[in-house]
């Protein structure tokens, strides 16, 4: 247990929720029997391998597959050719619209290849070795055109263009000249001239942050069996079966019943595994078609940085104006947000987030943003949980930290004066719901950490702040009730933190029963409805309300049979913990394993279903304090202590609402200070694997000490709130407001290496 | 990786037959902590691998006092960092190999396979240089000793004939009043390749006023690690103080040949050279008193 | 292609032989060959740790051994802690402790705390944190492995007192 951890808790006394039960998959993945991505070996398997581009940006002139062909042990060759052209339509599934061609080309390219590790052809053989050997004997004929890794570069008039016909999309400003901007989109409230005309105080700088991966320890992976009765099987690493199903169903031109999407359990993901591109799994099947064998299909770690989708690195300005009281008149803001290869960062729109969510903490009455989303020849972005968040924070929290500096004021005290209550209108024209960003503020004031003074030379606090929205969309669930009392329920949430535990205790909290009489399994896209990736921190919120729904189904068509058991009504049935009354002179009562035990005698089988599409969910607040010391010979930092408070609505099972303020704590560290793509000036990334790609290890960090704040989140029975993804919002900022009180200077790039500092205090 | 072959001989005899006559189609393999990930990464391209881990003297350590340390080319860093002798012996050895990756790469990684890896960041070679260690060379001549300085020749290569065999690195017997420490930059604070590296060692008169003899050596900041003479001679008859340290850092920092790379930049590197260098000659004359601090 | 070389060596306490090319892994014989998925590939190049295995009682990167090189030595995989008793203490600490996530690293995190407990009954933070410094996570923050990790050897050491009673 965290030594600090207090939960400000409501007063309802759950009988499941809230509790710390072990989850139903510990065992397995404990012992090495759980089944991850290429861990499916099936007879007759054989290998796939890529042949990838080894040029940023190039014009493919020919594609030579008859080396590959003839080497032995090679069963089959695909290319682009081998697919069936798809239109330009959109596909308006999961997070983000996207263009089906540009999925197509990302797939396998025909055309033009767009980054380094672009795949053109594959080939499947008898071992990965052979697989390896024969994809080196594919030719490719390449025309090499320069590339553009810097997002500003690309801006630039006569920087090379990805996409000749592109032409920036924008409400404010259109353009007809083809650009490497995709889209512009501006957000205005208010009048910020004249806001910052009455400010006193303006701080405006700029800032860059790197492309940063996910870095899940598990590489993409899947095994694909086209069968002769065609249908297509595939297992694979996934957030979302019923996405990938659906993707896999145009880009193979088949039906979705005849393709079977199996969510294996997955090695980490947070956003780099949503089905929005495919990265592996329609050539892996397609390779199985060609050669009528199972195809496994692995990436090796050099492939899933190269050739996967990090998160955006950007270019930032930040500009707010307060008055010598403390109140923010005005804020501004330019992103321009790298998309990668293909159009779509997270800027703007249904899957955009960073200029909506930058100054959200805040009660601010005029502001301007303005944001790019900008194409280089790095692979395309996706989220790296909160997406886009992350990158706008880091200026943003530091600007208010130099405003509360400059001010004299405690970085938390202005933060309060400033603060965004239910109701405060977002610069997007949204308004907050019911929210907890002020209780989160004065549980950070308050807890031990802040409390303990630090002293000593070259050490630092910083404070950050850091929203992130959340999400519902649909989900499904079913509840089949067994005879001795025991419940198997599905759900199709793959379960990438504990979601079929915590759902289940949702489940059983409704049916009045232990957890332990739950079976709790995902299920694949063959054996439930269609439900929408895990991500967006919204599957205990939104898969639990399916299985409230399912459960509270169940529990009514049970009503029903006790009723039709005693002979009375079903309105003269009650339910209340688990016990079954009826109210009809005396008390007639059976449990639940007791009516479950008299169903195939009053009609058979009782399912529950719950398919969902809950709206109105809340977003959560994070605020992270940290305690650095740097070396001023070296730039080092060392952490001291890090504290993460967050208001986490209901934590249904507080463990694991602490493992995703620790995990997301961590992995914001390693974005302010270790990570970051490299490049060389041909586009080549130079640090494509864990050596030099350096996420945070275990003596880098201390203990996450953790504070749950409890403000019920709206629209859920037990007031749920996502708590996955804010926890990546505040670390880097809050780590260069501590280095700057640290060093006595900002740091305004990522990540905040060593080298940068030593440069930031002048030593180099 | 593309097929090879491997056999694994039981003497050096054997090991040095096969490897003559197949020219730079066979390796040795030790650790394989480098090696499989070359073969992996198409880096090397091999027929032929040739286990010696089965070959009695390449797996041994031998301490003597008065004679010094003899370690058998295929030790691994586990073994070295928990010989007793060794560490209360050559701690500045010890330094090196504990920071050879983390514990799976130290059940493996060996100190000689560090050393003919010859990357300019081997962590073992400015410690061993400063040592004042030995190689012992097999070939079919017969043996040849080169001290450790002189072993790389450039990123990857070494003053090995492509049918000689490393067999073991001699480390002589440490004289009173001496101590030695090995000290690099990393980012992190385990799993990195060094930034910047550096070696030293110290001979102090008995009241420990003087410093009578030095070394130091220079790791990831040239196309080898570094000896750089200039630096340990300017401490002749100094006194161990910051300012004879400094000097001998900026005479560290002159002998540098820093690149900007994927790890770092060149003045990022120089800097870090003038900064390592003080702190290993305060590590090492801290030992050379008595003490066990290393001078962080 | 090399002629597949015959291998006889322990694992997980028993005897298994196997045919494998010189090229193959020990982690690709243990998961393609010998249908022991448990260890992982994260990195393939000794930087993550997700393939940790014990060779000889040691913690190595099974995917820097070749398979033919454990010919005559003994190797425990994950899938060989846990036996007919039940888990394994450190197995049982991390569930109780919440210590794993997606749970990809855990088995090469498994392997290599038992290499430290089985050397250092009562290891301080700092130096579980040092001796895991090559077994990465992504998921954890790896605030309760660590708990883990000293829950275990608190429970080790008891069970040790037991016996010695």
């Amino acid at each position: 247990m965290s030594k600090d951890k207090r939960s400000i808790a409501g007063t309802t006394d759950y009988q499941v929720v809230g509790t710390r039960p072990p989850r139903y998959d510990a065992p397995d993945k404990l012992t090495g029997r759980a089944l991850f991505g290429a861990d499916t070996n099936l007879p007759g398997m054989l290998y796939g391998k890529m042949v990838r581009s080894p040029h940023a940006h190039a014009r493919i002139r020919s594609i030579d597959t008859h080396r590959a062909d003839c080497y032995p042990g090679v069963y089959a060759v695909v290319t682009a050719q081998d697919f069936r052209w798809a239109e330009d339509s959109n596909a308006d599934l999961d997070e983000s619209a996207v263009n089906f061609r540009y999925l197509h080309e990302n797939m396998l390219a025909q055309e033009k290849v767009l980054y380094v590790g672009h795949p053109v052809a594959a080939v499947a053989a008898s071992s990965v070795h052979v697989a390896e050997e024969a994809a080196k004997l594919v030719e490719v004929q390449y025309d090499v055109l320069p590339a553009v890794t810097d997002v500003r570069a690309a801006t630039e008039p006569g920087a090379p263009l990805l996409h000749e016909q592109m032409m920036t999309q924008s409400l404010s400003k259109p353009s007809q000249m083809p650009s490497n901007i995709a889209s512009h989109i501006q957000l205005v409230k208010g009048d910020p001239s004249q806001g910052f005309a009455q400010a006193d105080v303006i701080v405006e700088r700029e800032f860059t942050t790197s492309t940063v991966h996910q870095g899940y320890i598990e590489p993409h992976a899947c095994t694909a069996w086209w069968g002769l009765d065609d249908n297509l099987t595939v297992w694979t690493t996934t957030q979302g079966a019923f996405g990938m199903r659906d993707k896999l169903a145009k880009l193979l031109d088949h039906p979705m019943s005849s393709i079977r999407v199996i969510p294996t359990e997955v090695g980490g993901a947070f956003g780099g595994k949503l089905p929005i591109f495919i990265f592996l799994e329609a050539v892996a099947g397609l390779l199985s078609r060609k050669a009528n064998r199972p195809v496994k299909m692995t990436m090796t770690r050099a492939e899933v940085f190269l050739a996967t989708n990090p998160t955006s690195g950007a270019y930032m300005k930040a500009k707010v104006g307060v008055t010598r009281e403390g109140r923010i008149t005005a804020a501004q803001a330019e992103l321009y947000f790298e998309a990668g290869a293909y159009p779509g960062s997270h800027i703007i729109g249904y899957s955009g987030f960073a200029a909506g969510f930058m100054f959200a903490p805040y009660d601010i009455p005029h502001g301007q943003i303005d944001a790019y989303d900008v194409v280089v020849n790095k692979p395309r972005t996706a989220a790296y949980r909160a997406p886009g968040v992350t990158q706008a924070n880091f200026p943003a929290e530091q600007v208010i930290d130099e405003l509360a500096v400059h001010l004299g004021m405690d970085p938390i005290t202005f933060r309060l004066k400033n603060v965004a209550r239910e109701g405060t209108g977002l610069i997007d024209g949204a308004s907050h719901g019911s929210i907890g960003a002020e209780e989160v503020l004065r549980a950070a004031q308050s807890s031990a950490h802040y409390s303990t003074p630090l002293s000593g030379p070259y050490r630092g606090r910083g404070v950050a702040q850091g929203y992130w929205g959340n999400w519902g969309a649909r989900s499904s669930c079913t509840i089949s009730v067994n005879g001795d009392g025991t419940v198997s329920l599905v759900s199709g949430s793959v379960d990438l933190s504990g979601t079929r535990t915590t759902v289940a205790m949702q489940a059983a909290e409704v049916l009045g029963i232990s957890l332990d009489r739950i079976k709790s399994s995902v299920g694949d896209t063959d054996s439930i409805g269609y439900t929408e990736a895990s991500g967006g921190s919204r599957t205990t919120f939104a898969t639990g309300i399916a299985a409230i729904t399912a459960a509270r189904d169940v529990i009514a068509q049970m009503r029903g049979r006790a009723a039709l058991w005693w002979g009375v009504q079903d309105q003269d049935v009650t339910f209340d913990r688990g016990i079954f009354t009826a109210h009809q002179g005396g008390d007639l009562q059976m449990i639940f394993a007791e009516v479950a035990g008299k169903l195939s005698e009053t009609g058979g089988a009782v399912t529950g279903v719950g398919n969902v599409d809950p709206q109105g969910w809340g977003g959560a607040f994070g605020t992270h304090i940290a305690d650095v010391q740097v070396d001023p010979e070296t730039g080092k930092v060392d952490i001291l202590r890090y504290t993460v408070v967050q208001d986490v609505g209901k934590a249904i099972h507080p463990s694991y609402v602490e493992g995703q303020m620790q995990g997301g704590a961590v992995q914001g560290i390693g974005w302010g200070l270790y990570e970051g793509y490299q490049y060389n000036t041909q586009g080549d990334m130079i640090n494509p694997g864990f050596l030099d790609y350096k996420i945070p290890t275990m003596p880098d960090v201390p203990m996450i000490e953790t504070v749950m704040v409890e403000v019920p989140g709206p629209n859920h029975p037990y007031g749920v709130r996502g708590v996955g993804e804010v926890p990546i919002v505040p670390p880097p900022a809050a780590l260069a407001n501590a280095i700057c009180r640290a060093i006595g200077v900002r740091v305004t790039g990522l990540p905040m290496t060593p080298a940068r500092i030593l440069e930031a205090m002048g030593v180099i | 990786m593309r097929a090879f072959e491997y056999i694994a001989p039981t003497t050096v005899g054997e090991a040095v037959t096969i490897l003559a006559g197949k020219g730079d189609r066979v390796r040795p393999l030790a650790g394989g902590t480098d090696l499989i990930v070359q073969l992996r990464r198409s880096i090397l391209d091999v027929d032929l691998i040739v286990d010696i881990k089965k070959i009695p003297e390449l797996n041994a350590i031998t301490y003597r006092p008065g004679e010094g340390l003899t370690l058998g080319a295929a030790v691994p860093c586990h073994r070295i960092v928990e010989d007793a002798d060794i560490v209360r012996v050559y701690p500045g050895l010890v330094d090196a190999a504990a920071l050879i990756g983390g514990t799976a790469i130290k059940g493996r990684a060996t100190v000689g396979g560090n050393l003919c890896n010859a990357a300019p960041s081997g962590d073992s070679i400015p410690a061993m240089i400063v040592l004042g260690a030995i190689c012992t060379i097999m070939g079919p001549e017969g043996v040849r000793s080169v001290p450790v300085e002189r072993f790389c020749t450039g990123p990857g290569k070494t003053v090995l004939g492509v049918d000689e065999l490393l067999v073991s690195i001699h480390f002589p017997p440490p004289v009173a009043h001496s101590g030695a420490c090995y000290l690099r930059f990393i980012p992190r604070h385990e799993m990195d390749i060094a930034v910047a590296g550096v070696g030293a060692s110290v001979v102090l008169n008995a009241e420990g006023t003087t410093i009578a003899m030095a070394r130091v050596a220079l790791g990831a900041v040239g196309p080898t690690p570094l000896y750089v003479e200039a630096a340990g001679a300017a401490l002749r008859g100094k006194a161990p103080s910051e300012e004879s340290f400094s000097e001998a850092a900026r005479l560290a920092q002159e002998g540098a040949r820093p690149i900007t790379d994927v790890r770092g930049t060149e003045a990022q590197r120089r800097h870090l050279v003038g900064v390592l260098t003080r702190r290993a000659l305060r590590g090492a004359v801290e030992r050379a008193k008595g003490g066990t601090a290393n001078g962080r | 292609m090399a002629a597949k070389i015959r291998v006889c060596a322990k694992i997980n306490g028993e005897g298994v032989e196997f045919l494998c090319e010189p090229r193959q892994s020990l982690l690709e014989c243990l998961r393609d060959i010998l249908g022991l998925t448990g260890s992982k590939e994260g990195c393939n190049d000794g930087n993550c740790g997700a393939c940790s295995v014990l060779l000889n009682g040691r913690v190595v990167n099974s995917c820097l051994v070749l398979g033919v090189e454990i010919d005559g030595q003994e190797v425990t995989t994950v899938e060989g802690l846990a036996d007919w008793r039940g888990l394994h203490p450190l197995q049982q600490a991390f569930l109780d402790n919440a210590a794993l996530q997606c749970g990809y690293c855990i088995p090469g995190i498994l392997i290599a705390s038992k290499a430290l407990l089985d050397r250092e009954p009562s290891p301080s933070e700092e130096r579980i944190r040092t001796w895991l410094a090559g077994n990465l996570c992504r998921c954890t923050g790896y605030d309760k492995i660590v708990r883990a990790v000293q829950d275990a050897a608190a429970r080790l050491t008891q069970a040790r007192q037991e016996v010695n009673r």
